[in-house]
Order: structure tokens, then C-alpha cells, then sequence
């Protein structure tokens, strides 16, 4: 019972950061009805700043500077060129979005080469006992985070001016632009926030506690799991994200236990797939109907 | 896989100089590339068979994707599925460390087909229920179950540490290798690398010609209509989930048949170890990108895109001996792999940006502007 108890407080420490992730696709997703494929690059291009400027500023610094420049990165392709495209349909841009992960990744994990560099300094390694759990502390801190930014997320999102903006915009666009939001800027924050939360997600992926692994190819397709979470939770609710986040944190968990590492990639995957047969639009995702 | 079924006489245009030119054009090209092994050496026969490999699953993907409508991440678990059956198929019986049936290498490229179109069909009540991102998602699944699957089952795929060798190819008894009857052409003797290009060949003509006849015929109009609007296509009289069935499986029996020949090309079945590999999550990309820079739906396009993307690397590797590039070594160097991935991904977004019809709507603007006036409508 105790492994179990561990496993899924493991699973939800991991599943936080999923969640992170996740929630960075469906903010955008909400805003543009693009899925952005080139989020693993975010990812990689903010542990990658902070790996570059940890020597000269320290940890905290170059986390900050990590955190920012992915949320610029974001910030600069909506600028540059999703903004610019605007007679291409979002299924277009969302394969825009794969051409730059290309480009991205295979020149961070070129430039990385062969150091695997662990950017949890402030934490890492470090677990402590608790009633017989062990617990890690990159996964409490990556919870307690978690909790800290998908509140103030969702505060912003019910009761800001950009949070009634960004509702506005996904529940109509054009009617959005009609009563005077500006659409672009709606957008423009939305990907500047999924890429801050990116920047955020690295710090704890590229850990000893969480992948055992430093920066590399790896922490991408570590990412990539947040694509599951997303779909599964339902690409257009927020709720989902987190949900999706934790289920895949878990399942993760607990099919590398039960059944085998190798496994738990796919496991994340199949029950994916038995969440969207059932439900076509995951389980908190807004069913399309369709109309003649 | 679906040929062109033949109620009526098929609608064509009429014989117009401009479709002479183009059948002309066509056949120029094949000349060209039979040919061809009668001045090349082996090293570029070699790069030019990994083109075919991507041209012959690059038009299967076309096909789903551009003309059904259906994002499929999944081209690399079929590559891994005919490959894996090929070799399967073919392999030696009697061995206790891997299972192998012994069948005709012929009969096994058949096989490898059959059971990767069955593995789409059998994702089909999947794709079926799933639209655009949300069956992207859910196709990429099948990479990693194919990852499982490799690293698992070793008994047929030989494990990832060592993979299996597949029987080399032979058709009626005539070895497609340097052995069997010496032969020559033009005083230029046809061996391994000669006999595998024409067999490559006649695969990727072959394939071409069927996408060609299922997109221009009532089976590439049903996947169009799913493709416009499920209801208006429903409304017509098509079978939705029939047509997106299958697009899936014609897609995925030509993902099949490209593994088995990238199987034959490598001349060793090897499972990855991770998601990025010969099989992994990039090559999935790959494949989409031959397919957008393409143009999506356009089966010429795929070819273009496979020439790209699937040959970039292999030129550039061929002259950077010559040039003297790539030659640095250690960390964070240059490869041709890596270049071309820069390439593609570049590719991929200017063509989303500036030509969203990809290199085929090019390709028709530019044969346009030659002839004046414009003939299509």
C-alpha cells in the first residue's frame, strides 16, 4: 500500500508540471485554435537560457532569465509569423508550428552536444521521509508551484480584463472583435503565457528527481507528454489541462511500477486513446457539432 | 489497396497539347531514371533508392492527410509494422532465437503490405470518431506503442542491441543481390545496387500510378467530399467512416511498403531504443514535412517533398566528401542530417506562410504562366 501511496504522490508531482505544459497548450489553443506542435521547443529554449547564463547570474537569476526568454520565444513567433498569416486556417499554423520545433530543437540539442546539464539546482536530490513515503523534492516543489500558478491563472482568467477578453475570443471571434477586443493582443499574451509556463515546466523536467536527466533531446519528448494531457483533459478547457496533467502524471507512475519503464511512454498514450474513443473531445472538451 | 473501380467510363479531358506535353514530360523522366544505374555509381544508386523509400511513403501520406483530411502522426509505426512483417515473413525458419516463416521474399513484400493495411484498419474506429489535431494526438500513440512493441518483442524484431537481418530480396528465384546470373547492360554489369534501384523503381511507378488512379476516381472524390464536409458528404451518399477507413488503410499499406524497403535499404530490421529513430517521432515529421512542402494532397508534390527531404541528407553526405564540409567531429558539428533538417523545417514554414498549395501549386502557376491563356478553370 505504501508503494502505492508513493507512486501517486510521485505521479502527481509529475503530473503538476504536466499540467503546466498542458495548460500552456490550451491557453493558446483557446486564444487561436492552433495547437502549438513547437511547445517542447519552448521548453528546450528556456532551460537552454538558463543553462547559458547560470554562470554569471546564479541559479535564481538565470531561472528568471529562462523563464522570461521562453515566454518571448512565444511571444515572438505569434509576432512574427502566426500573426502575419492570417488567411491561413489554424490546422496550417499548427503545422507551421512543427516546422520551427524542427529547427529549435535539433539546434539547442545540437549546441548542447553531449553535456546533459540539470538545472534544478535549488532542489534536486534532496528527498526526505515522510509517514513512509519518500518524497522527492522537486515534485513538492513542482506542486506547491503548480497549485501557486494555475490559481492565480485562473483568477486572472474569471475576473481580469484580459481573462473576460480571452473568454470573449474563445467563445466568438469575430463577435470579440466586433464589441471592440483587440484580438491580436488577446493573442499575443496567450503565447507569451504558455511560454512562460514552459520556461517554469523546464526547471523541474531537466532534474535528477524527475527525468534523471539533464537538458537534452530527451526533456522534449518529455514535453511531449503534455500532449496527451491536453487532449485527453479537452483541447479548449483549462480544467482539463490540470486534470489531463495529473492523470498522465499518474498513469505514468504507476504503469513504469506495475508493469515496466519502457511501458509507460505508450501507457500515457493508450489511455489517451480509451478517452477519446469514448469521448471524442476528451473529457472536459467542448463537443463539436456540426450543422447543415 | 483500392484501384480505381470502373463504373462508366471515367470522365477525362479531353487530349489538349498541354496534357501531351505533360505524359511526354513523364515519360522523359522515367527514361532518365532507368537510365540512370548505367552511370551512376553504387553510392548515389544507394541515395536515390532512399528517395524512392520516401517517395512511396510520402504519396501514401498524401493521400490521407491532403486528400482525406485526416492528420496522421502514425507513418512511422507503419514503416516499423512492413518492416517488421517483411522480415518476419521472410526470415528463416528454425531459428530459436526469432520467429521467421521462411515465405518467398516476393511473397513477404506482399505480406508486409497486407498486415500494415490491416493495422490501419484496425486503427480505423479510431480515426473515425477523431478530427484534424485531436487524431494527430491520437495517431502518435501508435509511434510509441510501435517503440513498445520494438523494444518487446524481440522475438520478432530481434531486439533493439542487435535488430535482425531480413532475407535479401528475390523475385521468381532472380537474387536482387550480387550473386545469381551475371548480368550486363551496355557493358555496365547490373548487380546488387543496379538490380535494387530498378526494383525500387518499379515499386515507387507503381505506387504513383495507383494514388494516381485513386485520387482521380470515385475513391478520391468520396475522400475529398469527407474531406470539405463530413455532413454535405454524408448528405451525397458517401460512407463517412468507410471513406475515412479507407484512406487510413491504403495510407498505411504504403507506410508498409516503404518500411519494407527502408528494412531491405539498411538491410537490417533494428528497433529503436528511443522515439527518435528509424522509426521514432521524427521520421512521422519527416514524412509530413515531404508531404506540406509537397502541397498537401498533390501525389507529384509527395515526390518533390521525398526529394527533399529524404534526399538532402543523402547529397549532402556525398558531396561534403568532396567539399570537404561536415568534416569537423565532437560536439556540436554539423551533419548532413542536421542541415537538412534546418532545410525542412525552414521549408515547412515558408510554404505555410507564402504557398500554402505547396511546391505543386507552384509547379501548376509556373506551367501556367508558360501558356498562355490558362486552360484550367
Amino acid at each position: 500500500m505504501n508503494t502505492f501511496l508513493q507512486l501517486v504522490v510521485n505521479g502527481l508531482g509529475k503530473g503538476a508540471v504536466f499540467a503546466l505544459l498542458a495548460l500552456g497548450f490550451v491557453i493558446i489553443f483557446k486564444a487561436t485554435e492552433v495547437v502549438n506542435f513547437a511547445h517542447g521547443s519552448l521548453v528546450l529554449f528556456g532551460g537552454y537560457l538558463v543553462v547559458v547564463t547560470r554562470d554569471a547570474l546564479g541559479w535564481v537569476g538565470a531561472s528568471l532569465v529562462g523563464i522570461v526568454s521562453a515566454g518571448l520565444l512565444g511571444l515572438l513567433l505569434e509576432r512574427l509569423l502566426l500573426s502575419r498569416s492570417w488567411h491561413a486556417d489554424a490546422n496550417s499554423l499548427a503545422l507551421l508550428t512543427i516546422g520551427v520545433d524542427v529547427i529549435v530543437t535539433e539546434e539547442i540539442v545540437r549546441r548542447l552536444g553531449v553535456t546533459l546539464p540539470f538545472l534544478g539546482d535549488a532542489w534536486d536530490a534532496k528527498p526526505f521521509r515522510l509517514g513512509g513515503i519518500t518524497l522527492f523534492r522537486t515534485h513538492l516543489v513542482a506542486l506547491v508551484v503548480a497549485a501557486v500558478l494555475i490559481t492565480a491563472f485562473w483568477l486572472a482568467f474569471k475576473y481580469s480584463n484580459w481573462g473576460v477578453a480571452m473568454r470573449a475570443q474563445a467563445e466568438n471571434r469575430e463577435a470579440a472583435a466586433l464589441m471592440g477586443i483587440r484580438s491580436s493582443r488577446v493573442t499575443a499574451t496567450a503565447w507569451l503565457v504558455a511560454g512562460l509556463l514552459a520556461g517554469v515546466a523546464v526547471l523541474f523536467i531537466a532534474t535528477q528527481d524527475f527525468s534523471g536527466a539533464g537538458l537534452s533531446r530527451g526533456t522534449h519528448s518529455i514535453a511531449l507528454a503534455a500532449f496527451p494531457a491536453a487532449i485527453l483533459g479537452g483541447l479548449d478547457s483549462t480544467a482539463g489541462a490540470v486534470v489531463g496533467g495529473l492523470v498522465v502524471g499518474i498513469v505514468e507512475a504507476l504503469s513504469a511500477q506495475y508493469v515496466s519503464f519502457d511501458f509507460s511512454k505508450s501507457a500515457v498514450f493508450l489511455v489517451m486513446l480509451v478517452v477519446l474513443v469514448v469521448r471524442p473531445s476528451g473529457l472536459f472538451g467542448t463537443r463539436e457539432r456540426t450543422r447543415v | 489497396m483500392d484501384a480505381p473501380p470502373k463504373a462508366g467510363t471515367p470522365r477525362r479531358p479531353r487530349r489538349s497539347p498541354a496534357r501531351l506535353v505533360r505524359t511526354a514530360a513523364w515519360l522523359a523522366l522515367l527514361v532518365v531514371l532507368l537510365a540512370l544505374p548505367l552511370y551512376l555509381d553504387a553510392a548515389w544508386l544507394k541515395a536515390g533508392q532512399y528517395m524512392m523509400i520516401g517517395a512511396v511513403g510520402a504519396i501514401g501520406l498524401t493521400l490521407v492527410v491532403g486528400q482525406a483530411g485526416q492528420l496522421s502522426l502514425a507513418h512511422a509505426f507503419f514503416l516499423l509494422a512492413g518492416g517488421t512483417a517483411y522480415t518476419v515473413l521472410s526470415g528463416p525458419t528454425g531459428d530459436d532465437r526469432v520467429v521467421g516463416f521462411g515465405l518467398d521474399p516476393g511473397l513477404s513484400l506482399l505480406g508486409a503490405v497486407a498486415v500494415a493495411a490491416l493495422l490501419g484498419l484496425a486503427f480505423a474506429p479510431v480515426a473515425g470518431r477523431l478530427r484534424g489535431i485531436y487524431l494527430g494526438v491520437a495517431s502518435l500513440a501508435l509511434v510509441f506503442l510501435g517503440l513498445y512493441f520494438g523494444q518487446s518483442a524481440e522475438e520478432l524484431t530481434g531486439g533493439t542491441s542487435t535488430g535482425r537481418a531480413p532475407a535479401p530480396f528475390s523475385l521468381f528465384g532472380f537474387p536482387f543481390t550480387d550473386e545469381g546470373p551475371a548480368i550486363s547492360l551496355l557493358g555496365v554489369p547490373i548487380r546488387q545496387a543496379e538490380r535494387m534501384w530498378y526494383l525500387f523503381l518499379l515499386l515507387t511507378v507503381l505506387a504513383f500510378v495507383i494514388a494516381r488512379g485513386a485520387v482521380r476516381g470515385r475513391v478520391g472524390r468520396s475522400w475529398r467530399a469527407v474531406r470539405d464536409n463530413e455532413a454535405a458528404a454524408a448528405v451525397m451518399g458517401v460512407s463517412v467512416l468507410r471513406a475515412k477507413a479507407g484512406a487510413f488503410a491504403v495510407s498505411s499499406a504504403y507506410g508498409g511498403l516503404a518500411g519494407a524497403m527502408t528494412v531491405l535499404w539498411f538491410d537490417i530490421l533494428k528497433p529503436d531504443e528511443s522515439e527518435y529513430g528509424t522509426y521514432g517521432i521524427n521520421v512521422s515529421i519527416a514524412y509530413l514535412a515531404m508531404v506540406i512542402i509537397g502541397g498537401l494532397g498533390s501525389v507529384p508534390g509527395a515526390l518533390v517533398g521525398a526529394l527533399i527531404v529524404n534526399g538532402l541528407p543523402q547529397v549532402l553526405a556525398l558531396y561534403s566528401a568532396d567539399l570537404g564540409w561536415f568534416a569537423g567531429t565532437g560536439d556540436g558539428t554539423l551533419t548532413p542530417i542536421l542541415v537538412s533538417s534546418f532545410v525542412y523545417g525552414a521549408a515547412i514554414i515558408l510554404v505555410v506562410l507564402f504557398e500554402p498549395g505547396g511546391l505543386a501549386t507552384l509547379g501548376r502557376r509556373l506551367t501556367r504562366l508558360r501558356r498562355q491563356p490558362p486552360e484550367e478553370p
